[in-house]
């Protein structure tokens, strides 16, 4: 039975089945809000409501010719858009979905909040290589970017998500969420450290104001410049599930997880990360993109002093809950 | 590490083919070389084999954007050495129509700026509210884009009492919104730190390098042909140059922004003040012998005609100067040290229209002398050319 409820975790739900489909329909709420938001319609014809518009898209990218360039890093190339897609789906095994319980096991461990987000920064570290090995000017440039992005927006999401797990007294997401479901109270002292974490989320996910890596108008496709068919298609769905790993993790830390079963679980699961996706599609839709200095000095001139703040929040409020 | 990269002749920022080279150290700008001619047309030899009155549709098409400029300014110069009077309302009607353009191409560049900067909520806001003012201008010449309402010695469409009221109702609409807009790009702070201190040009700098239109107006020099030469009925309209003190991009959205608004009162006053009578008066086939320089102020800056008669029914020689070409080196000189970011935004920042800019350069050999060149020997040539390059070595394909 043990295995069997293994098997169904790594393969179906959260594994890989879910996670496919419910990045493409992450993607698919993030381009309909963000269409509204500019006054058009969006995806509209494949499927209900153009549901099926990501789908539709990533197997025509799959099809599409690959090339890989005559002076780039074969092996690393090739290699780089496989492993960003395994470690971002590895890091979805952590949520704390259902398949728990108060014993440590390989997906729920003191200390899973920090490999979670050591797994995305890792995905990070993947662009960066991908840029890198391109070869191409452009591609160089965005790769560069991506690193010097990482500095700014890395200490204020981890910051942010200190501030609920000193007041949960736990580095195991599993009993953050237990501790906010029983005084869901006390989920109003993050409200600061949530919309930090939202925006370094934001940054960490390379959208708009932060798509610098990627600038169109700049540096063509940055990182991707050189990347073409099922490699694109990877890099793009590590993109979208990366948004739900991350927005999950918000959920789980700042929105009390996802409590009941297999199925009230999974009703939290989409109800809370797809609000997350809305409002990353609204700061997406309401700002300019910025410059890569810009970045830096913002998240260190405000984001990180104010992530600071909510935990000396925080700190006040348990000691005086003590 | 210097490294070189190649914005264009392809590049998703340039909607047109132009090549900027530019020498970048990490992202900081270090120098830029500017090349032109990926897009030469041939207008002017082919202006030289159409009559007159079939020079008006060739001269619509020099720009897609400013196609009212290009014609006005034309016909301006073939009235002048003809002698034509053009009656009072029709001069007002053409007025009429320049404004319109300027505001949908003021507009268009509110877009542009938006998606430059990555602001893309901007741009889809901007280029649906340029719908209306397109539709306005479709309601007087029947034409969205080309609105051929010039002809030598006047316009070719009166204007209706209800064109009138329907387009004071659709103006309403587009001023509120317009304020808008002045707003969110002069206050949403992502968009104004993008904007603030780029692309900086001095007021000397802007006089010395020839800048002209908004980027002149930008560096703080209150330079508009509208008001120091005027024609058609500007003397009598009541407007005042829009000008900015800051001289960089921040500033020329605010010029463009502050004309929208001037050219609002303009469209305004026009529509309520326009006298009655004849529209045009009739032009004969052949002009006088006799030469003419037009100068008009097109929304990207000065344009400038110069027209040539030997009294046939053809020009004898038609000499185009569009604005962007005015403003190229200006360019080179906002883009020195700055960030690749802002590459785009401060290249859109004089509005380039590169098409109507190109004109072909003949370099001739000294010791061969002038030598026709035929299409095939020039495909035999581009063959070899790429035959010879070597791109196994390194460093050949990006060669620069």
């Amino acid at each position: 039975m043990e295995t069997l409820k293994d098997i169904i975790f790594i393969l179906i739900y959260p594994g890989l089945f879910f996670l496919l489909s419910y990045s493409l329909f992450v993607e698919w709420v993030d381009r309909k809000v963000y269409a509204r938001l500019q006054n058009r319609y969006g995806p509209l014809h494949t499927g209900f409501a153009g549901m099926l518009q990501p789908t539709a898209d990533f197997i025509k990218l799959m099809f599409k010719e690959d090339i890989v360039p005559e002076k780039a890093d074969k092996f690393m190339f090739s290699a780089l858009p496989i492993f960003g897609l395994a470690i971002v789906a590895t890091s979805s095994l952590f949520l704390p979905v259902w398949h728990y319980t108060a014993q440590t096991s390989f997906v729920s461990f003191s200390g899973d909040l920090i490999v979670a987000v050591y797994l995305l920064s890792l995905a990070t570290l993947v662009l960066f290589l991908a840029g890198w090995h391109s070869t191409s000017p452009f591609a160089t440039i965005g790769g560069v970017r991506v690193i010097t992005m990482l500095f700014g927006y890395e200490i204020p999401f981890l910051l942010a998500l200190l501030g609920p797990a000193i007041l949960a007294d736990s580095w195991r997401m599993m009993n953050i969420a237990a501790f906010y479901q029983q005084t869901p109270v006390l989920l109003l002292v993050n409200i600061i450290g949530f919309f930090v974490a939202l925006i370094s989320l934001q940054a960490k996910l390379e959208r708009c104001p932060f798509d610098i890596p990627h600038a169109e108008t700049e540096i063509v496709g940055g990182t991707f410049t050189e990347y073409s068919g099922r490699k694109l298609a990877f890099f793009k769905l590590m993109t979208s599930i990366e948004m739900v790993v991350g927005s999950g993790l918000i959920a789980v830390v700042f929105m009390g997880g996802f409590p009941g079963g297999f199925w009230i679980g999974m009703a939290h699961f989409v109800v809370k990360t797809t609000f997350i996706v809305i409002l990353l599609a609204f700061i997406r839709a309401l700002c300019s993109r910025i410059r890569v200095e810009q970045v830096v000095t913002f998240s260190w001139r405000y984001l990180t002093p104010i992530a600071i703040l909510q935990i000396l929040i925080v700190i006040l409020v348990k000691a005086y809950i003590n | 590490m210097e490294i070189k990269i190649p914005i264009g002749p392809q590049h998703p920022a340039l909607k047109e083919p132009i090549s900027l080279r530019v020498t970048v150290d990490g992202e900081h700008i270090k120098d830029v070389d500017i090349r032109l001619g990926y897009n030469h047309r041939g207008l002017e030899k082919l202006a030289e084999q159409k009559n007159w009155v079939q020079n008006i549709y060739v001269m619509e098409r020099i720009c897609g954007i400013c196609s009212h400029s290009h014609t006005t300014c034309y016909v301006q110069a073939v009235e002048q050495i003809q002698g034509l009077e053009v009656p009072k309302r029709g001069l007002y009607i053409r007025t009429l129509v320049a404004e319109l353009e300027r505001v949908h191409s003021h507009l268009l560049w509110l877009g542009v700026a938006g998606h430059e900067t990555g602001f893309d909520t901007f741009f889809m806001y901007t280029w649906r509210d340029r719908e209306i003012v397109m539709d306005i201008l479709e309601i007087i010449s029947g034409n969205r884009v080309h609105y051929a309402i010039n002809s030598i010695g006047g316009v070719r469409r009166d204007i209706s009492e209800e064109q009138k009221k329907l387009i004071l109702g659709s103006l309403d609409t587009l001023i509120k919104r317009t304020e808008y807009y002045a707003n969110i790009g002069t206050i949403e702070p992502t968009f104004v730190a993008r904007l603030d201190g780029v692309g900086p040009l001095s007021k000397e700098q802007a006089t010395s390098l020839c800048a002209v239109g908004p980027v002149l107006r930008a560096s703080g020099v209150a330079n508009d042909v509208r008001k120091d030469d005027p024609y058609a009925v500007y003397d009598e309209l009541p407007f005042e140059v829009a000008t900015a003190t800051s001289g960089d991009v921040l500033g020329r959205v605010i010029v463009r922004v502050k004309e929208l608004l001037e050219s609002y009162k303009m469209i305004e006053y026009l529509l309520k003040n326009i006298p009655e009578g004849p529209i045009s008066v009739r032009a004969p086939r052949k002009i006088k012998p006799g030469e003419a320089i037009s100068r008009y102020e097109a929304p990207r800056g000065e344009d400038l005609h110069y027209v040539k008669s030997n009294g046939g029914d053809k020009p004898e020689r038609l000499k185009v100067r569009a604005p962007t070409l005015a403003n190229y080196p200006a360019t080179v000189v906002m883009l020195k040290n700055m960030f690749i970011a802002d590459i785009p935004i401060i290249f859109a920042a004089i509005d380039p229209c590169v098409c109507c800019a190109e004109r072909t350069v003949q370099l001739i050999d000294t010791k061969r002398g002038d030598k026709v060149m035929r299409f095939s020997e020039l495909r035999k040539m581009s063959i070899d050319f790429y035959k010879k390059m070597d791109l196994s070595k390194k460093g050949n394909l990006w060669k620069l």
